[in-house]
């Protein structure tokens, strides 16, 4: 069961601040939801080795070697505030 | 003489090419489409109007027959970055992205000679099934638009479905391809993982994610899968194979009985709660058609499949999916709240303000699955059932060449039927997304109907045999021929 101060936590954790109507909303489907999960443990997984992807083949790494694929002023087209060389934010020091 | 956009991907893009129809004639033909259809269906984030210069630049450059779209216009879903055009995932926190980039599957359509007519609606970030989640409001299903088209990829179905484009490119993470396919009666191919480059896809499951075609036909799918396909070195879960056939479209249209096949019909569909009567009616249909061309029927077992590769793939999905979107914080690209006093209130509000419920819903669920305490319970569970999952699947093709199976329990659902309960819509997908943890490819094709609502059957493969089950696809569609289905 997700009390509410569980799912404070989680808010915080992920960086989401929703309100408390929405919040209270949250806990009860995900409650729902997290029940429903609990049909796994039905299956017996003891010696099974997890897939955490579907991949085939071993990736192959590239020559570390620092590439330009971009230029400054495309990356900082998307941003909200920039001073024309960085992103800008709010003051942290 | 039908209207141009009617015509079929194959039709149009021969007639474009013998320099029967111009690019411009065929754009202007989908543009105006788009334009009668739209407020009906709303299929489309962004119309690109500008298509239409295009096609009259390539026009006076002449017809290239190297290139196999030439002239051809389509769509493309709204999670896939096109360079200069905006790119929104059907969130406000990408409200006003204009990626300086094309995705692979995108550059792939425009060297192939394709014209960008659109960026189709879907769930935000690819997260539901029945595009009601978009930001920029809910798509219609051009059939019936009291109902919806599915999703995720609902949008570019609609948009296939309505005429507005001869093809278009979906995502599929639990079946959001093969399902809107379905609901909106057109053919959707989930490619095997790793068979077209995830390189440009704003990433919801990166271990789930699959880019493909949805198209009015089984060949017009091939053609699209044909050009899209191909290795990457950008996208490190791209497998290094070699080309596809050079007559791999014709290989399939070819291909117009199933004799010596042995289809496998998973006993565990057939059982599982909530399938509807009329789609069990279009599923037994299905596998007489296939015995009458040819077909052996044999019964497998895939019994991690429904219920279980339900609940494991929710956990790796939201696990993923809260790992994905950490990156939208309001500093580089994407929405940022304003007047925040510090950092850390900049990104809290920025996400909060930008993302939709369902988006904060898995997010959250997917923080928890990961935390300390409970990552064994959930996350590291769910990947071990995830691995029975395949295993159910690689022993059940041993048995068998291709297998024949439902995609959507019910047919398309009224607008709003199950938008305050997220997990009766996630059960919604209980025939597809075992195949997303497994990886392996799954075409969906109209089948039947439903009163006035199409009904499609899946044909799952082995891994990369895409020709494999998009050839059964072609004989199975042929032999039902064209369904009788209503439209905008």
């Amino acid at each position: 069961m997700l009390t509410h101060e569980d799912m404070t936590h989680l808010s915080q954790l992920a960086r989401l601040a929703p309100d408390k109507a929405t919040l209270e909303k949250f806990s009860a489907q995900c409650d729902d939801i997290l029940k429903y999960m609990d049909v796994l443990a039905e299956v017996d997984t003891s010696g099974i080795e997890p897939l955490y992807s579907p991949v085939r083949h071993t990736a192959s790494s590239r020559p570390d070697i620092s590439a330009k694929h971009c230029r400054r002023e495309e990356v900082l087209a998307n941003a909200p505030k920039t001073d024309g060389r960085f992103f800008v934010v709010p003051r942290i020091v | 003489m039908p209207e141009l956009y009617a015509a079929t991907l194959l039709d149009i893009r021969d007639r474009l090419a013998r320099g029967e129809v111009s690019a411009e004639a065929a754009t202007r033909s989908c543009l105006e489409r788009i334009h009668a259809t739209e407020p009906v269906v709303h299929a489309l984030i962004t119309v690109r109007e500008e298509a239409l210069n295009e096609a009259k630049a390539m026009d006076a450059a002449g017809v290239d027959p190297a290139k196999p779209l030439w002239g051809v216009p389509v769509t493309v879903k709204d999670a896939l970055a096109t360079k200069g055009t905006r790119t929104t995932a059907a969130s406000r926190i990408l409200e006003n992205f204009v990626p300086f980039y094309d995705a692979f599957a995108v550059e792939k359509l425009r060297q192939a000679g394709a014209i960008l007519l659109g960026k189709a609606n879907m769930d935000e970030f690819a997260m539901g099934s029945s595009t009601e989640n978009s930001a920029f409001g809910p798509t219609a299903n051009p059939r019936d638009p009291s109902a919806v088209p599915g999703g995720s990829s609902g949008g570019s179905a609609a948009s296939v479905a309505a005429m507005q484009c001869f093809a278009s490119l979906g995502t599929d993470t639990g079946g959001s391809i093969r399902q809107p396919a379905a609901l909106c009666g057109c053919v959707g191919l989930k490619p095997t993982y790793g068979a077209v480059s995830r390189y440009g896809l704003l990433a919801y499951g990166s271990s789930l994610d699959q880019i493909g075609p949805l198209a009015r036909t089984v060949s017009d799918a091939a053609l699209m899968f044909s050009v899209i396909a191909g290795h990457d070195p950008r996208d490190t879960t791209s497998e290094p194979r070699p080309p596809l056939a050079a007559d791999f479209v014709k290989r399939i249209a070819e291909k117009t009985d199933l004799s010596g096949m042995t289809i496998g019909i998973p006993e565990e569909f057939a059982r599982a709660d909530g399938l509807d009567p009329a789609v069990a009616a279009v599923c037994e249909n299905a596998r007489k058609t296939a015995e009458n061309l040819g077909a052996k029927l044999v019964s497998v077992s895939l019994p991690h499949a429904t219920r279980h590769a339900i609940a494991a793939y929710y956990i790796v999905a939201m696990a993923e999916a809260s790992s994905n979107l950490a990156r939208y914080d309001g500093v580089r690209y994407g929405r940022r709240a304003e007047h925040a006093a510090d950092l850390g209130e900049l990104y809290t509000r920025s996400r909060t303000e930008g993302f939709g419920a369902e988006v904060q819903r898995r997010i959250l669920l997917g923080t928890y699955v990961l935390s300390a305490g409970y990552y064994d319970a959930y996350y590291r569970k769910a990947a071990e059932v995830r691995r029975l999952v395949r295993r159910d699947y690689l022993e059940a093709l041993d048995k068998c060449d291709v297998m024949l199976a439902p995609v959507s329990p019910v047919p398309a659902w009224k607008h709003g039927a199950m938008t305050d309960d997220p997990l009766k819509m996630y059960l919604m997908d209980i025939f597809t997304v075992s195949l997303n943890l497994a990886g392996l490819p799954g075409v969906s094709l109209p089948m039947g109907v439903a009163g006035r609502l199409p009904v499609g059957m899946q044909i799952i493969g082995r891994d990369f045999d895409e020709e494999g089950i998009l050839g059964a696809a072609h004989a199975l569609e042929r032999a039902v021929g064209a369904l009788s289905l209503p439209n905008v």
